[in-house]
């Protein structure tokens, strides 16, 4: 509520400045003419500059005459009609006024309106501070742990500790070496294998590697039901294009959850992208990102390479789409077009190479 | 909250620019100073807004608040205070932020000044920049928001890309920008004269300060970036011939060609037309730089089509302005009147000639810039046009232009002598053909260019002094007399001198670059490598750890001759949010020159790569660029009327006192 209030202020204010001027008609001053006055100057200062004896005097009355002529033209120019009275200039100032004080409040408003965040604004103002010194402690803290991990880099414990905070930082290349050797400095653990999967998936930008699939299948090695382990393996499997096992183990996930898992609503958004008859629909999980508009940016790059060519950055990327999505026939189909479109380069086929192998397209190896 | 009202003190500030465009130009239609008072008071609200509005930004930045999109992408923080101040024009939204601010600011200044611009003049030229205003402020609103939020805000930022963290490319931005938007001015005043269909030595006199300004903040700027791409990038070169550096340098070739033209026009009231074209040309080729740089074109053209939201505007920009004034010009100008005559051979003659030439080095300058760009979207096929053609063609309009500029200088208005002109430079030819001649001698064997390049700059520098010399000293004058003299002449007059010298500086500075050594080794600790007389010998290498980088340091001690003149240190920094590594050159300044040292791979066996350059005289490059700004500053100071008092036919002597 505040704040609007404090947006109307702005707005009065920057309607005022423009009705002020407006409303000042009586007074204005006749401005002196400057183009006149720039001449008389002109005239005055060769004078000067004649005494100084900067300037010969024959210089300075040729000089002299061209200014003068110049004046002269100048004041033949002036013109003296101006419209500051009268009944067309106070209609004038009456459609300015109407217009500044329409134009201005329902433009800003109507940018800001779809542009703006107005709900936003009811962050209490402590909140900013109190998150700073969060800031400062975890950053303190990360470089405690940092430098006792420098010291003692067996502490496997250390490393778990400092690799979550890692990802929450973004650092997700830390976060992988970290939960690494968290891995091989600890017993073997379930939850520890299947993060350190989650973290190489995250590096991948939701590539589900080989790597990341041996960490996976570790951890369900370790424990049957280890949930976050078995989702990404079910990932996997669409990935690798085998749908009715992805949606088999899906469902067989669905089965072994508790009620309350947080991570039902995610299995279910999964399966539904599947194709798969839903048999309720999950509460209060609405997809980021719906699969319609990811399908469609897909086809939108996928056009866009077909008929405009392209990098082989952007080439592998569609294929690696395709993968992620479970379309490995078009995945393989794309690869192939990427060999024919960049046939002449060698690196480029190369980049091609190592995503189809990646991705194990066996139909689009040359 | 501070974010949300910057925000909408930005869509104000677009609705106030709307009244700023229409009012005043209605009011110059129906002569109603009332009407036309709207224009001041609404360029300095525009201004008030989009300087809250930008302060807003700025505070986001102070205070890391991450739910700010742009922090988020650009900010860490423990990044430096120094950061994070210039992360805020550090990236793309925020630069064109700083774009519309500067804009708005220099508005607001021709809004203030009220007695000295004709009523009708001032209110077009509001009108006309608020247009431009419009445009940009719609291109932040739809396609580069800086106040977009992010909910729920992450808890770091991805920190600044670590090249602009460094203190060069902290001040580079804002420098260039009041370059380039400066030229708005001129670019505004040359299309109110076409609409109000009169100009004159009045509006010269107006436009002469904005162009010198922004012609002398871009040199600074554009000098910077140069000084910034030489210690930073690591390859010691000064000036790649990028697209990047092209788009700052054509606006620059153009704005010198206005500054001077506008000096006639001021002086002697001749090339009108031209003026007002090249202040079109100038204004749009800054456009066609913020598009070049802005839109991602240059990465490749493919980038561009990946995102070709913003492209596409900016390219709508660039089409109506440059379009649109040139309509304008081309249905005004032949109703303009034509203005002094002038014999082909004076001071008039000369400024044409320098015009010809800058216009046609800026036209070669384009070509080389779109030429590839165009290949590319016309046929796929990527080219790179590189020194090479630009030594081919743009040097050899520049080396006649920087002959004649000493002569031009000295040759009177309106009718000049040529040879009484040359006459007076006898000394100078005379002692820029020993210095080159003494320098084939001292460094023979070497390159040709150099010595041919060095005289050229000596001769620039003593034509320039020459100048002050030959105007308040003849033979048996006592010194302090020609000293008083000499204080006495205009600072414009010195402000010339002392910027054409600084181009004689430059140019020392450029020509000697061909007698530069370099040494290329793998060093282990106490090993040498040497670069001509010179000699480095790494003393150690060391990690150091800092707020968000960690960086290896390699110390290496100098010799000169042997003899230990200095240490140096050189890094390899990591960034770690961004996972980015750079490097930072080492530099030791001996005189004018340069040792310069950079890192490269480390070995499996320990040593590490080094690379080592002695650089003679290479500061000269850009202390002629600061010393060219200093004359433009200069010149601005002086406010005086100033005259071009004409030669009359056969009645002024050869050596007579040149007329300023």
């Amino acid at each position: 509520m505040v704040i609007w209030i404090i947006l109307l202020a702005m707005t009065a204010a920057a309607v005022m400045a423009v009705l002020w001027p407006l409303s000042r008609h009586h007074a204005i001053e006749r401005q002196a003419d400057p183009d006149t006055q720039f001449y008389r100057e002109q005239i005055a200062e060769i004078e000067r500059d004649q005494a100084r004896g900067v300037l010969l005097a024959s210089e300075a009355e040729a000089a002299k005459a061209e200014a003068g002529r110049r004046l002269l033209r100048a004041r033949g120019l002036q013109d003296d009609s101006v419209a500051a009275v009268g009944e067309p200039a106070l209609r004038r100032r009456r459609a300015a006024s109407t217009l500044a004080l329409s134009l201005i409040p329902i433009l800003a408003l109507a940018t800001y309106e779809i542009y703006g965040s107005p709900h936003l604004l009811s962050q209490p103002p402590g909140m900013q501070v109190q998150r700073q010194a969060d800031r400062m402690e975890l950053q303190q803290a990360v470089a405690q742990i940092e430098a006792h991990l420098a010291k003692n880099p067996q502490d496997g414990r250390g490393w778990e500790v400092i690799a979550p905070v890692y990802i929450r930082m973004g650092r997700i290349d830390d976060a992988v070496k970290a939960y690494e050797a968290a891995v091989r400095y600890q017993p073997p653990d379930a939850d520890r294998f299947a993060n350190y999967g989650e973290a190489l998936v995250l590096a991948k930008d939701g590539l589900i590697s080989a790597e990341a699939q041996a960490a996976f299948e570790q951890a369900v090695r370790l424990d049957r039901n280890a949930a976050k382990a078995r989702f990404y393996l079910a990932r996997a499997a669409v990935q690798d294009g085998q749908i009715d096992k992805a949606k088999a183990a899906y469902e067989e996930l669905l089965a072994l959850a508790p009620a309350d898992a947080p991570w039902v609503g995610a299995v279910r958004q999964e399966l539904a992208a599947l194709g798969a008859t839903q048999p309720e629909q999950a509460e209060g999980t609405a997809p980021q990102i719906g699969p319609e508009a990811i399908a469609g940016m897909v086809a939108g790059l996928a056009n866009r390479l077909e008929t405009q060519g392209g990098s082989a950055e952007e080439w592998a990327r569609l294929i690696r789409s395709y993968a992620v999505l479970g379309q490995r026939d078009k995945a393989t189909d794309a690869a192939r077009r990427a060999r024919a479109a960049l046939a002449q380069d060698a690196t480029a086929l190369k980049t091609i190479d190592a995503m189809t192998q990646e991705l194990k397209l066996t139909d689009a190896q040359p | 909250m501070l974010v949300e009202a910057g925000h909408f003190a930005l869509a104000l500030a677009l609705g106030l620019s709307l009244i700023q465009f229409v009012v005043p130009l209605w009011g110059a239609r129906a002569n109603d100073p009332v009407l036309m008072t709207v224009a001041p008071a609404s360029a300095l609200a525009v201004f008030a807004c989009i300087a809250f509005s930008f302060l807003a930004l700025t505070s986001a930045y102070l205070n890391s608040d991450f739910s700010v999109l742009n922090v988020v992408q650009n900010s860490h923080s423990a990044k430096p205070l120094v950061y994070k101040i210039s992360g805020v024009w550090g990236n793309h939204e925020g630069s064109m932020l700083l774009w519309v601010l500067i804009l708005a600011l220099f508005g607001g200044v021709v809004a203030l000044a009220r007695n000295s611009i004709p009523m009708r003049l001032q209110a077009n030229t509001l009108a006309v920049q608020a247009a431009v205003t419009i445009a940009f402020l719609l291109f932040i609103l739809t396609t580069s928001n800086p106040f977009t939020r992010v909910v729920p805000a992450p808890l770091e930022g991805q920190d600044l890309n670590p090249l602009l963290q460094d203190p060069g490319l902290a001040i580079h931005p804002p420098l260039l920008y009041i370059g380039y938007v400066g030229f708005s001015i001129s670019f505004a005043f040359a299309c109110a004269a076409l609409i109000d269909g009169r100009i004159d030595a009045v509006w010269a006199r107006i436009v002469r300060p904005w162009t010198l300004g922004a012609w002398a903040f871009l040199t600074l700027g554009i000098a910077m970036g140069s000084y910034w791409a030489y210690y930073e990038l690591g390859w010691g070169g000064w000036w790649f011939w990028d697209p990047v550096e092209n788009a700052s340098l054509m606006p620059w070739l153009a704005g010198t060609a206005l500054m001077h033209s506008t000096v006639v026009m001021e002086k002697r009231d001749a090339l009108k037309v031209w003026t007002i074209l090249l202040a079109i040309l100038t204004f749009s080729l800054s456009l066609l730089g913020t598009f070049l740089v802005r839109s991602g074109v240059l990465t490749s053209v493919h980038s561009f089509a990946v995102d070709p939201e913003r492209g596409t505007f900016i390219l709508g920009i660039l089409i109506l302005f440059i379009g649109g004034s040139l309509s304008l010009f081309a249905w005004r100008a032949p109703m303009l009147r034509q203005g002094g005559l002038f014999a082909p051979v004076s001071r008039e003659g000369a400024l044409v000639l320098n015009n010809l030439f800058l216009a046609t080095a800026c036209a070669t300058v384009f070509i080389g810039t779109l030429y590839p760009l165009a290949l590319e979207v016309l046929t796929g096929e990527k080219i790179s046009v590189g020194a090479p053609f630009f030594n081919f063609t743009f040097l050899p309009l520049i080396v006649p232009l920087l002959l004649l500029l000493p002569l031009g200088q000295t040759l009177a208005w309106k009718r000049g002598n040529f040879l009484g002109t040359a006459q007076r430079l006898y000394a100078v030819f005379g002692l820029s053909l020993l210095v080159t001649v003494a320098l084939f001698a001292f460094a023979y064997g070497g390159p040709v260019a150099a010595p041919l390049g060095v005289g050229l700059g000596v001769y620039l520098v003593l034509g320039s002094l020459n100048e002050l010399v030959t105007r308040s000293w003849s033979k048996g004058t006592p010194l302090a007399v020609a000293w008083r003299k000499a204080k006495g002449l205009p600072r414009s007059t010195w402000g010339t001198a002392i910027a054409h010298a600084g181009v004689g500086l430059s140019v020392i500075g450029i020509a000697a670059t061909a007698w530069g050594v370099e040494g290329l080794g793998s060093l282990k600790p106490g090993e040498r490598l040497k670069a001509g007389d010179y000699e480095v010998r790494l003393e150690r290498v060391i990690p150091r750890i800092e707020a968000n980088y960690r960086e290896d340091v390699a110390v290496l001690t100098v010799f000169d001759s042997g003899r230990e003149i200095g240490t140096l240190e050189t890094m390899k920094r990591l960034y770690v949010t961004r996972g980015m590594p750079t490097t930072e050159a080492g530099i030791l300044t001996t005189g004018l020159g340069q040792v310069y040292a950079s890192l490269g791979e480390m070995q499996a066996d320990g040593s590490i790569g080094v690379r080592l350059y002695y650089k003679p005289l290479v500061l000269l490059i850009w202390i002629g660029a600061l010393v060219m700004a200093a004359g433009g500053a200069l010149s601005l100071t002086d406010r005086r009327l100033r005259i071009g008092a004409p030669a009359r036919t056969k009645a002024a002597p050869p050596a007579a006192v040149p007329a300023e």
